[in-house]
């Protein structure tokens, strides 16, 4: 298990060093730095300033070894748009993306695993087929139509809950819906799938014939090995609720990291964007990482590949 | 004898060819043909648009401002789904921002398609090194924050539609590579491929000509849900204002200028949105749909 670790790790540094290679490069390609920092009314001295004071007319390669080696020590630069370090701005927040994403993360499992157990228990009714549809809308529902629609319901015709804003812990409630959806099919299709397939197991079978009472069955028995690979895709969905954080904050003005990187790509604030970039490839690498960690603890035939 | 030689559950007395037992699970499919259904009708409402259309989706008409659909107060059947914030005509803009969605989807489904399939084949039929290179290469895909990234390009680059159409194609081959080389992995030491070896064929010969057409299923379901994906990223990046720009009628920049009126007309952000679930669910159900009846029997 340490080597599996160890070698897990490894990977995750180099997929980081090359992620953020392939989006300084992205970025740098994309604009010129100088005069996206200069503004519209800029005139070419100004540019030249600017490129020379920022060390933007140094060679691209150049330019990545010393942000990087800076970012890797929590130095991001400071942000030509908001005027403080770009560190800051991401520590300050943080706690709403991250209160977010647990929120979310802890509705889509709420939702999707009691609705995949009990599709799987019983299977081609009314029931298999509610979450069925559950999951195939919570797909292909795009989430910020899906937020202006509970806004349209829930904050403006029934005004129960605040349109926007981060002040109280009401102004959550819409957002943890949208982004838990999002999680709901996938949680859900796997925790059906992987309770068929236990309950048609030998021990289950066991079970029955011991007489014991069905929601020990259910539950104690065949949940517990079911539940196996859902914990592992939990993490990855949960780095995807990360990425919609972005359009879901945006839409509720909701004043976290996904709302921080909209505000930067806006006024094309390519520090904070860089850094912002680079933080969700962290949490996106982190949780892959996790996840196959996860299903090596708990399926020791995946470590000896 | 005969019993043992033939494979069970299957009956003698109605031989089908591989190709219409197909058929006939595609009829059966409910999913496919709901799925079939909606997507028909927003192509036809794409194609037909210039014939159809009541109006110049982009001509604005002041003094008929922000009128509601036909069927509420006020609303009249000039304009059968009203106007929007500058007077035009709410239904003509919908059917020409089928187009968009739809040029969206195919275009970047097109080009994903060809760089993800491309890597997926020469990944799962070389094996090795070769494999072990791209495979890294879609895990750092796969990290990379793609609607972040998106925004960024999109937005240093200037907003419009092909350059929305080469990002998208540029971040979504990933899961066509992943399909493709587990499928290939799988028939590359087929007996056909091997004496297609013997034979002294070209490896670009054996890729296209054996491998490929005996993939084309897998693809085309990674095509359908790619297509779905391109589309309501479009429609997200447009709506935050960095996508395809006004005026084109773009489905996601209605539902942003609609926003501006939630209290009053929620109408305005609810007609495109209908008409983007509409499409992203017609596609998805279709792609679903074809991945349940090409799995060979028995594996389902």
């Amino acid at each position: 298990m340490l080597i599996y670790l160890l070698r897990r790790f490894g990977l995750a540094c180099w997929v980081a060093l090359c992620v953020s290679i392939l989006t300084f490069a992205l970025l740098h390609f994309s604009i010129d730095p100088a005069i996206a920092m200069a503004g519209e009314d800029a005139t070419s001295e100004d540019i030249e300033l600017i490129r020379i004071a920022y060390g933007y007319d140094r060679p691209v390669w150049i330019q990545f070894g010393e942000w990087f080696l800076r970012a890797i020590q929590g130095d991001f630069g400071v942000s030509p748009y908001f005027g403080l370090p770009v560190q800051d701005l991401i520590l300050d927040r943080m706690p709403v993306t991250f209160t977010l994403g647990a929120l979310s993360i802890v509705f889509a499992l709420g939702f999707g695993i009691p609705l995949g157990v009990l599709a799987a228990i019983y299977p081609n009714t009314w029931i298999d087929r509610v979450s069925l549809s559950v999951g195939v809308f919570g797909q292909a529902i795009p989430n910020f139509w899906f937020s202006l629609l509970l806004m349209i319901i829930f904050a403006v015709q029934l005004q129960w809950l605040p349109v926007s804003g981060s002040d109280s812990i009401w102004s959550y409630v819409l957002p943890t819906i949208v982004l838990g959806t999002n999680a709901i099919p996938p949680i859900m299709r796997l925790t059906r799938t992987g309770m068929l397939d236990t309950l048609s197991a030998d021990y289950i079978r066991t079970a029955w014939a011991k007489g014991l009472p069905p929601h020990i069955v259910f539950f104690k028995h065949a949940l517990r090995n079911a539940i196996i690979p859902v914990v592992a895709v939990a993490s990855i969905q949960a780095a995807h609720l990360l990425g919609g954080s972005i359009v879901v904050e945006s839409v509720f003005a909701l004043h976290g990291l996904g709302m921080l990187a909209y505000e930067s790509i806006l006024r094309s604030d390519i520090p904070t964007m860089q850094a912002v970039i680079l933080i969700f490839s962290a949490f996106f690498i982190g949780f892959s990482a996790l996840s196959d960690v996860l299903n090596a603890y708990f399926d020791p035939r995946i470590r000896v590949q | 004898m005969a019993e043992i030689l033939q494979s069970p559950g299957e009956n003698p007395a109605d031989e089908l060819t591989p190709g219409q037992v197909l058929r006939q699970r595609i009829l059966n499919h409910q999913g496919i043909i709901l799925g079939c259904l909606l997507l028909l009708i927003i192509i036809l409402m794409a194609l037909l648009a210039p014939v159809l259309a009541p109006h110049d989706p982009y001509q604005q008409v002041l003094l008929n401002r922000l009128k509601p659909p036909a069927w509420m107060t006020g609303g009249s059947w000039t304009y059968p789904l009203g106007t929007d914030h500058l007077g035009r005509d709410y239904l003509s803009r919908l059917m020409y921002g089928a187009q968009i969605s739809l040029l969206i989807g195919v275009a970047t489904a097109v080009i994903s398609g060809v760089i993800g399939v491309g890597l997926g084949l020469i990944a799962g039929y070389f094996g090795g090194r070769v494999d072990q290179l791209v495979m890294f290469l879609v895990t750092v895909k796969l990290s990379v924050p793609t609607i972040l990234v998106a925004l960024a390009v999109v937005q240093l680059v200037g907003g419009s539609l092909q350059v929305v159409i080469l990002v998208l194609g540029l971040l979504l081959w990933h899961q066509f590579t992943i399909v493709t080389r587990s499928v290939t992995l799988q028939i590359r030491d087929m007996d056909y491929v091997t004496s297609a070896k013997t034979l002294g064929l070209s490896t670009s010969r054996i890729l296209f000509t054996e491998i490929l057409p005996n993939i084309a299923n897998q693809i085309i379901v990674v095509l359908t849900l790619t297509m779905a994906s391109a589309i309501v990223i479009e429609a997200a990046l447009s709506f935050l204002g960095v996508g395809v720009q006004p005026p084109l009628p773009s489905w996601g920049i209605m539902i942003s200028e609609g926003k501006e009126h939630i209290f009053f007309r929620p109408w305005l952000v609810i007609i495109p949105g209908v008409a983007l679930l509409a499409l992203v669910l017609g596609i998805n159900l279709l792609g679903d749909g074809l991945r349940d009846v090409t799995v060979p029997q028995g594996r389902s």
